[in-house]
């Protein structure tokens, strides 16, 4: 049950535990038990909404950037990945293979901004050996949602 | 004027799903519960396969069996699948769609005056098929008390002497009645003692609720004398594509192929291509679909019992089939009263043939906010038709 449960919950946290009960086939309590437990054991991180800000009037600036680091003695990169995240305007950090070690994410107001953290923030970090910034011009898809396409019903009313 | 009709055809009955239709088209703000078709989009890798077939230049007729490594892969499939084997260079035929191998595995077996046994309520194709190829169709009337399954009695009244081909449709459209092992075993008993030939249409084989679809042709015995009808259509979304296929024994194989080379040539090479792709890769998509409408077939069987309807629970396909007999309407006049009154269309159990009358055929594939205002609005029509 927990892999469908998760991957319902993943699309649409917004259904109420009575619903998922009838599409699982089992007890409304046996879904606020297992939701309960997910949670405790940090499966379920958070309830987000997907938002397209784009369609706001309300200016945000995304940035990929990719930073190379030297890993330190004993604690390889996760402490230098701390000091990184710890700030909140940080949206997500990923240790990478290839050709460099972080990827961040960071969303700011402005441009300015950005710059600034990772001229002022980033670039100063003493295990931080470059930076390359990539601003995001348009998001097509984001969390498996295509923010351009909506859903119609070709088909025909009636088929046999 | 002479009249230039061919008697046959003008006496064939047009589909009875036909008349909605056309009540539900004038309507804007319908919601349709009526389509036997998937909701979901083909899966992008199965269409990225057709449109790069194109890309090259692929545009050219395929041998009229089909492409050789799509028969393969078919074989494959009912292998791991069924663990039956078929050879692909002459037990199997690519069509356009399940619908054309119906029609042609008719056509190549019947002589004049033959029987073919179709159980209904079952999809609109058999019957007309049958006559046009010359067999006289004899109906056998399933049963919810049996949760609309074939029972061997049932199929021993039915057989004479001239009984040539019983059709198989299961899982079925329109009740969503599976055929278990054990019910296939009862059957194939009969059918092996009385020498009679199967024509299964199992297009609805990936859609099972319960355990694994058991293929007819699986049973010892059965593979010498079953014609297997299945395409992509259901599985993974294809209805546009036309694309389906028979497997059976070369010798019937063969005729069809005739037939299918003078009629058609060949399935839509593109198709073919992309089914391919969606018998090499297509499994995790299925199982996404599949997931996703047991929870719709749970939502509905919630909602009937809710509301008092009485429903079996079907176990295949994409369909529910809900008893109206309560109501003292025929399935027809429910149908079309709730259109009208509630702006949803279901179709009535009688365009599947007479049994289904008392019973109204309702799809599942819709979304699961579109099921919710249906049943609201179904519930509200109950409860006003009730008081």
């Amino acid at each position: 049950m927990r892999e469908e449960l998760l991957a319902i919950i993943e699309k649409n946290s917004r259904i109420d535990t009575k619903d998922l009960a009838v599409l699982l086939g089992v007890q409304e309590i046996d879904i606020i038990n297992e939701l309960a437990k997910l949670q405790d054991d940090g499966v379920i991180c958070g309830f987000h909404t997907l938002i397209n800000w784009e369609k706001t009037d309300i200016e945000k600036v995304t940035a990929l950037i990719e930073v190379r680091v030297t890993p330190q003695r004993g604690q390889g990169f996760d402490s230098i990945a701390e000091r990184i995240y710890k700030y909140p305007e940080v949206r997500a950090v990923y240790l990478i293979s290839g050709g460099f070690d972080l990827l961040v994410i960071l969303e700011e107001k402005s441009l300015k901004e950005i710059a600034n953290f990772v001229s002022d923030k980033l670039s100063t970090l003493d295990s931080v050996l470059s930076t390359a910034t990539h601003f995001i011009l348009k998001k097509y898809k984001d969390h498996g949602i295509m923010f351009s396409e909506k859903y119609e019903d070709k088909r025909e009313a009636i088929t046999p | 004027m002479r009249n230039f009709l061919a008697d046959d055809i003008v006496n064939i009955k047009p589909s009875g799903i036909r008349k909605f239709f056309d009540i539900v088209s004038e309507m804007k703000d319908a919601i349709s519960l009526g389509v036997g078709e998937p909701d979901f989009d083909t899966p992008w890798h199965i269409r990225d396969e057709g449109i790069y077939s194109l890309e090259k230049g692929r545009t050219f007729y395929t041998s009229n069996s089909g492409l050789k490594e799509l028969k393969q892969e078919i074989c494959n499939y009912m292998k791991r699948s069924q663990n039956v084997e078929y050879n692909p260079d002459t037990d199997v035929l690519v069509t356009v769609g399940g619908s054309e191998a119906i029609d042609i595995g008719f056509r190549a077996m019947i002589n004049p005056g033959d029987e073919v046994l179709i159980p209904q309520p079952s999809y609109v194709s058999y019957e007309p098929c049958a006559i046009l190829a010359g067999a006289k169709p004899v109906i056998i009337n399933l049963k919810a008390e049996n949760e609309f399954r074939l029972t061997s009695e049932e199929l021993l009244n039915a057989i004479t002497e001239k009984t040539k081909i019983l059709v198989l449709p299961f899982p079925n459209n329109p009740t969503g009645s599976i055929m278990e092992k054990d019910d296939l075993e009862k059957i194939a008993k009969i059918i092996i003692e009385k020498d009679i030939f199967v024509m299964s249409d199992e297009i609805y084989a990936e859609l099972t609720y319960k355990d694994k679809h058991v293929s007819i042709t699986s049973i010892p015995g059965m593979k010498e004398r079953t014609l297997l009808i299945n395409g992509f259509s259901k599985a993974y979304a294809m209805t546009g594509w036309r694309l389906g296929y028979a497997c059976g024994p070369s010798e019937i194989i063969k005729q069809m192929t005739k037939i299918h080379q003078y009629a058609i040539m060949c399935a839509p090479t593109t198709s073919q291509y992309a089914a391919i792709e969606a018998l090499k890769n297509g499994d995790a998509d299925i199982l996404e679909m599949k997931t996703a409408y047991n929870q719709r077939r749970r939502y509905l069987m919630s909602a009937f019992k809710k509301m008092g309807l009485e429903c079996f629970e079907p176990f295949g396909a994409f369909y529910v089939f809900p008893c109206i007999r309560e109501f003292g309407m025929t399935s027809e006049e429910f149908a079309t009263k709730f259109l009208t009154e509630e702006k949803v269309a279901t179709v009535p159990g009688t365009a599947f043939g007479d049994s289904g009358e008392g019973f109204l055929r309702i799809s599942y594939a819709y979304s699961l906010e579109t099921l919710k205002i249906a049943m609201e609005r179904l519930e509200k029509f109950v409860s006003r038709l009730r008081a």
